[in-house]
Order: structure tokens, then sequence, then C-alpha cells
């Protein structure tokens, strides 16, 4: 029943897309324990591909001429790069020690790192596979995110409990702001007018002015007969018009559906156990969630704001990358 | 919510080149020289056993200090078992020292306390698991980092009878200590649902912790002691003084696991425990001190964070304005237990989850699914507002 569903939805999505397939896009999704990554294509929202990585991979990306996939491998303390067309595993970049969590510029030139262990983040050159430099920050940094002009690098430290504000032309901290318990993500909006970060142990998301430094407001969460320490907000996916985010809630095992004018959640869509992080397919029709703890991945319709299909993926899955092929 | 826009604010403007002085917060670690003695030669605890806890966290407090200009500093008291711990609190206070992190045994603490309370002394009790210090004998200016027995002894309930062993042979040793631990289990029992089938007591004769050939008396020994009990799940063991509880696994006379002072043993913190990111931390510590981070080392660490905690969100320096942040609901820590930590403003009592480690890995965490609260899990765990006896002052 699932498939005629699916094949109408396909249908639709290549109608309105005007484009054959519109959303064959490829997934690529970090297996944490499973040292594994699997591939999905999202015609079918089936896996087509395993792929053996390193020890314990979490963040996980696309290189901008996607060409790649980089995903940290934080017990080998590198990065991998997984050449699409292959599927092979085909360098490394020297991430520095345990690498979690990293952010492209742009230009898909140069790679930010955090390195929790070391309190830095981590410059890369992506093609020349060399480090061109760190930035002192807080205890153990976590989240990366990139103004959309490339100017501003905003890495979140967990345990400091601070968003820093790094320019990327001086590598100079210009700011930092205090946000709640254990910050785990940050997500800028498409036209740079806000940026969001997740407090995983506080159990909200600071909506923050990038420009005066400061905390606008707050999105709280409130799912009911649940316990407010489960809800633990971690991956942030904002829509490219700015309307509409999605927040991924932990082990609260939903997302929530977050308002991107008023910041009030509009509503909670139920996934799979301990929702780690999300990625829109490039048309945005689709938002992925990987689901740790079920290991299996939800696929969300955007418009509808429903889950429409669940998918089985390797152990622990953490990250989602989605290459436009 | 609008002190932290300010911070924000704050912060923004002076971030780039903080000209000024920072703000000193000196922090004093009150500790006793000597420690009990144990069974085991791994579980003798380092010299720096809690010093090296809050080492850190002044290390942690002082990298988020750099950009809010403030510094953090540790000074270190040792005291004899004759020492007054309020003569020493008052070096500290010439020092200009308002808050301490203490490691003394009850007594020991009611007594600094008391005597600081006049001159605005903030404690944070790092190491006395002893209820009465959270009930009848609680302080206004005492904050309890470590987990009471009751806590403990909850936390371990929780799972025994989750997993349903729920009929206990109870062994408790024959000091004090051990008796309080003994009471505790008593009362989770009944809390939860399980049914002591016997209570037997191991009477300390004294003697020596290490022989040459002490082994072949144990294994004779233990046997013999716990042999003709009425049927039960597990044995649980009360030896706070460390006599005879790590001889137990192994050697009862019925095949039955072992569990509170030996076995699976309750604690806030396991050198082993690596969910939530506590990896990081646990690498941290080990790169410092080439050891692993004890359950002591780990409240100490937790009442260094409180204290950075309060002066990041605060910007203040003085006690008083850290205690009314630290009992207000804005306070949240983040201490790799899955989930916030809390103070309980009743009696000024840490909230936290409670470990259940095997001495290799972290068996399970406490408060176990199911226990419900209407207020927080966590409170579960340990004597709750409606049955408290502490009234602060």
């Amino acid at each position: 029943m699932n498939d005629v569903r699916l094949l109408v939805l396909s249908l639709g999505a290549a109608l309105a897309g005007g484009v054959s397939a519109a959303h064959a896009f490829t997934a690529y999704v970090s297996n944490e324990k499973g040292n594994t990554i699997t591939v999905i294509d999202t015609d079918k929202f089936q896996p087509i591909r395993t792929i053996k990585v390193g020890q314990r991979p979490r963040g996980i990306e696309l290189t901008k001429d996607g060409k790649f996939v980089l995903v940290a491998v934080g017990d080998d303390d590198t990065i991998q790069m997984i050449d699409t067309a292959t599927g092979e595993i085909a360098g490394t970049l020297p991430s520095g020690a345990d690498p979690e969590f990293f952010a492209q510029d742009p230009t898909g030139k140069i790679l930010y790192v955090a390195n929790e262990n070391d309190n830095i983040v981590t410059i890369i050159d992506i093609d020349k596979r060399a480090r061109l430099g760190d930035v002192q920050v807080g205890v153990e940094p976590e989240g990366i995110g990139i103004s959309p002009d490339g100017k501003i690098l905003v890495n979140t430290s967990e345990t400091t409990n601070m968003a820093h504000f790094i320019d990327t032309a001086t590598h100079q901290i210009v700011a930092n702001v205090l946000v709640d318990a254990r910050p785990r993500f940050a997500a800028f909006k498409r036209d740079g007018s806000e940026l969001w970060v997740s407090s995983e142990v506080g159990g909200t998301v600071s909506v923050i002015d990038p420009v005066k430094h400061e905390v606008t407001g707050k999105i709280t969460f409130a799912v009911p007969g649940m316990r407010a320490e489960a809800i633990q907000p971690v991956g942030i996916a904002i829509a490219k018009d700015g309307k509409t985010g999605f927040v991924a809630l932990g082990p609260a095992n939903r997302v929530a559906v977050v308002n991107g004018v008023t910041h009030q959640v509009e509503k909670y869509l139920l996934v799979g156990q301990r929702v780690w992080h999300m990625a829109f397919t490039p048309d945005e029709k689709y938002l992925l969630t990987t689901n740790g703890l079920t290991n299996d991945v939800s696929v969300i319709d955007v418009a509808a704001q429903k889950v429409i299909k669940t998918i089985q993926v390797g152990e622990l899955p953490w990250g989602v990358a989605i290459a436009d092929r | 919510m609008r002190s932290l826009i300010a911070a924000g604010i704050v912060l923004a403007l002076t971030a780039p080149a903080p000209a000024q002085a920072p703000s000193e917060i000196a922090i004093g670690y009150l500790h006793r020289a000597e420690h009990k003695p144990a069974l085991s030669l791994i579980e003798v605890p380092a010299a720096n056993d809690g010093i090296a806890g809050a080492a850190l966290a002044i290390d942690d407090d002082n990298t988020t200090g750099r950009f809010l200009n403030q510094h953090f500093t540790l000074a270190t008291v040792e005291l004899k078992a004759q020492d007054d711990p309020a003569a020493a609190a008052e070096t500290l206070a010439q020092r200009g020292i308002a808050l301490v992190i203490a490691d003394l045994p009850a007594d020991a603490l009611l007594k600094l306390a008391d005597a600081e309370r006049a001159r605005g002394l903030l404690i944070f009790n790092a190491g006395a698991t002893d209820d009465r210090l959270r009930e009848e004998d609680c302080r206004a200016n005492v904050i309890h980092v470590a987990p009471t027995r009751s806590m403990l002894a909850d936390g371990l309930a929780q799972y025994l009878v989750w997993k349903r062993w729920s009929r206990w042979l109870l062994v408790a040793g024959s000091h004090p200590d051990d008796k309080l631990f003994a009471d505790a289990l008593r009362r989770a029992a009944g809390r939860f649902g399980a049914k002591i089938v016997e209570e037997r007591t191991f009477e300390d004769t004294g003697g020596a912790r290490r022989t040459d050939s002490g082994i072949v008396q144990v294994q004779r020994q233990m046997p013999l002691f716990t042999q003709q009990a009425p049927a039960y799940d597990v044995l649980v063991a009360a030896d706070e003084s460390g006599v005879f509880a790590a001889y137990l696994p192994y050697r009862t006379w019925d095949a039955r696991p072992v569990a509170g002072s030996a076995g699976l043993v309750p604690a806030s913190w396991d050198p082993s425990h690596d969910q939530w990111g506590a990896v990081q931390m646990q690498n941290r510590f080990i790169k410092l001190f080439s050891r692993r981070m004890s359950a002591l080392d780990m409240q100490a660490w937790t009442a260094g964070r409180m204290i950075g905690e309060s002066a990041s969100r605060t910007r203040a320096v003085e006690a008083k304005t850290m205690l009314d942040f630290l009992k207000g609901p804005d306070f949240a820590l983040a201490a790799f237990k899955g989930q916030k930590l809390t103070l309980r403003d009743w009696n000024l009592q840490l909230r936290q989850p409670i470990l259940l480690g095997d001495g290799r890995t972290v068996v399970s965490v406490s408060p176990q699914e199911g226990f419900q609260h209407q207020v927080s899990e966590l409170d579960t765990l340990g004597v709750d507002r409606p049955e408290t006896k502490c009234r602060l002052k």
C-alpha cells in the first residue's frame, strides 16, 4: 500500500517539478554504531547500498560540487571523503582529534570542524586537504553554522553554553552569546536574518539576531504526557523561505514544526526513537530524520506535515545528507 | 529570559577586547587528609580524589571565563582528624574566599556551616551522603551535590525491582555508616515493593584489609556466612566501611548476584561512563590526571561547574546571588547524565540520575522507566518534598 501511495506521490512530484525524476536524490545516512553509511534512493525511499567507513561516523555533508560525501569518523580522529561516483573512500581530511560535526563555507572550499577534546574549531582547505589553522573556543565545541554570506562562522560550545561568532576572514571571535544548557546545533535562516541554536539539556531553541548578537526569542516545547526532561532539541532544519522550521526533539521521539515568523510550535510529528538530525531533499518536498534508537529514518512530507514512510538503516543512525542526483 | 538578553548585549559589547581586570572568583576546597580503607586495591582512592574533579571544573570555568572576563581559582586545604574545619574556613575567608567545596564528614560539615553562616560562606557538599544533612540537619548555606544514601538506594532498588529481583538478603556491616546505608536500602525496599527476606550483620572484628594469604580464609568464610538463607533473588550489601562486601560476589552459598556496596553499585558517576557526551569529559580528565574519574571527582566537578554556571549567567561573584540563582527556575546543569540537573529548592539537594556500575561498565541508569512523578522523575529518588523534615534557616 505504501508503494502505491509513493508511486502517486512521485508522479505528483515529477509533474510539479516539470523535470523527469525531479526528486531522484540520494541520501547518505551515517550509522554511529554500525560504522557504515546507508545510501538511500529518495525516489523509492529504499536503501540501495551500505558503505563501510571508520569508527563512529556522525557529522556528514556533501561537498558543494557533489563529488564527495564527507563523514566525521570521531574515533579514528579524521574526516573521510567518499567518492559519490564509486562509493569508495577516496581520502581523508586532517580534522584534528575526535571530529563530530563540521560545516563548509558557501564556496565549498573551506571546512570548519568542531574538535571537542581540544576546545578548538579546526579550519581546513578541502581541495588541498590541509589544515589552515584553528580558533580557540569554549568547552566542548559542537554545533557549526555558517552565515549565508560566509562571513560569520558560529560555533556552539556544550559546556560553556555559548554561541561563538567568528569572523571567517580574521578567524577572531567577535561575539559570544549565552544560550541554554548544552547547545548542539546552529542554523541560519537563508536570508541571514536569524540564527537558531538548539539547547539539548536546556530544552529550548534560542533565536538570535546575528547582527546585534542578542537572543531575541526562545522556542519552547511541550508535548502532552511527556516529561520536560525528555524534550531535548538537537537537529534544526529551516525551509529556504524561512517560514517553517523543523526541530528534532531527541528522546521525545518527535519533530516539532515551528512557525518561522512567530516561533510558535504548530505541530509535533511522531518519528522514530531518539531523533538526532534532519535534511531536506533539495526540492524541499521531503525531510528525512535519523532516529538513533530505532535504527531507522522517517520521511516527512513537508507540505502535508506528515510522516509518510520509515526506512530501516544501520545501527544508531545519526546524521543525514542528501545529494542533488 | 530578560537577563539572558541583557547578558547577550553586554557580551557582544565587551567580547572583542576586555581591557579591564577580570572578576576574580576564588573557591576553596576543604577535605580530610585520610581516606577510608578499601578491600580492593583498585578501589583505594587516589591522593587527589575529588580535588582533581574540582581542578577540572576550574579549568572548564576559566575557558568560559575568558569570554566573560571572569577568572576562577582553587585553594585546597587539607584537614587532619583533629583540625577544626571552622578555623580552616576562617583562613580561607581572610583570603576573600566565600565559596567552598567540601568533602567532609557530616559533623564537620555542620560545624563549618554554622560557624560561617554569619559571614555568608556558601558551602557545596561534594562528599557527604548523609540524609540528615538534607533533612533535620539541613542548612540554608549548604548545597548538596553528592547524592544521598536514600537516592543511591532508590536508584538501585528501582532497577532490582524492574529486573524482578524482589527478594533481598540484606547484609549490613557493624559501623554507623553501614547501618545508615542499610536503613536507606530498607526504605527503598518498602517504597518499590521489594521484600527483605532476612537481615544479617557482618561484625567488623578488626584486622588488616590486606594480608598475604587472606584469600584462602575468605573463600571459606563467605559461603559459610551466607548459607541457610531463605529463598532470595539478590544479596544486597551495606558496607560503606569496606570490611566485607567486596568479598561477596562469586562466594555466596547460593548462586546469587550481589548489589549495594559490591557487585552492582549505585553511584553518581562511574569511571567507565561514556554516554551522553561523557567520553569527552573522561578524555579531558585522563589527559590532565592520568587516571580515571571517580564519583567524588564528578561531585566536585559538578560543584565547580555550578559555581561557574552561576557566575556566567548572573555575571555576579557574590555567594548570595549565586545561591539565589541556583535555587531558582533558570538553573539547569548539563553533566553528561542524559538530562538536566536542577536543585530541590526545599533542601538544596541536586537532583541527579544514579548510575549502576558493575566495576567494568554502567549496567543501567535510574530513574527506571515507569517510575512516575508529577514534578520530575528524578524526585522518585530519595526523600521527596512531601516527606521532608527540612526547614531551611
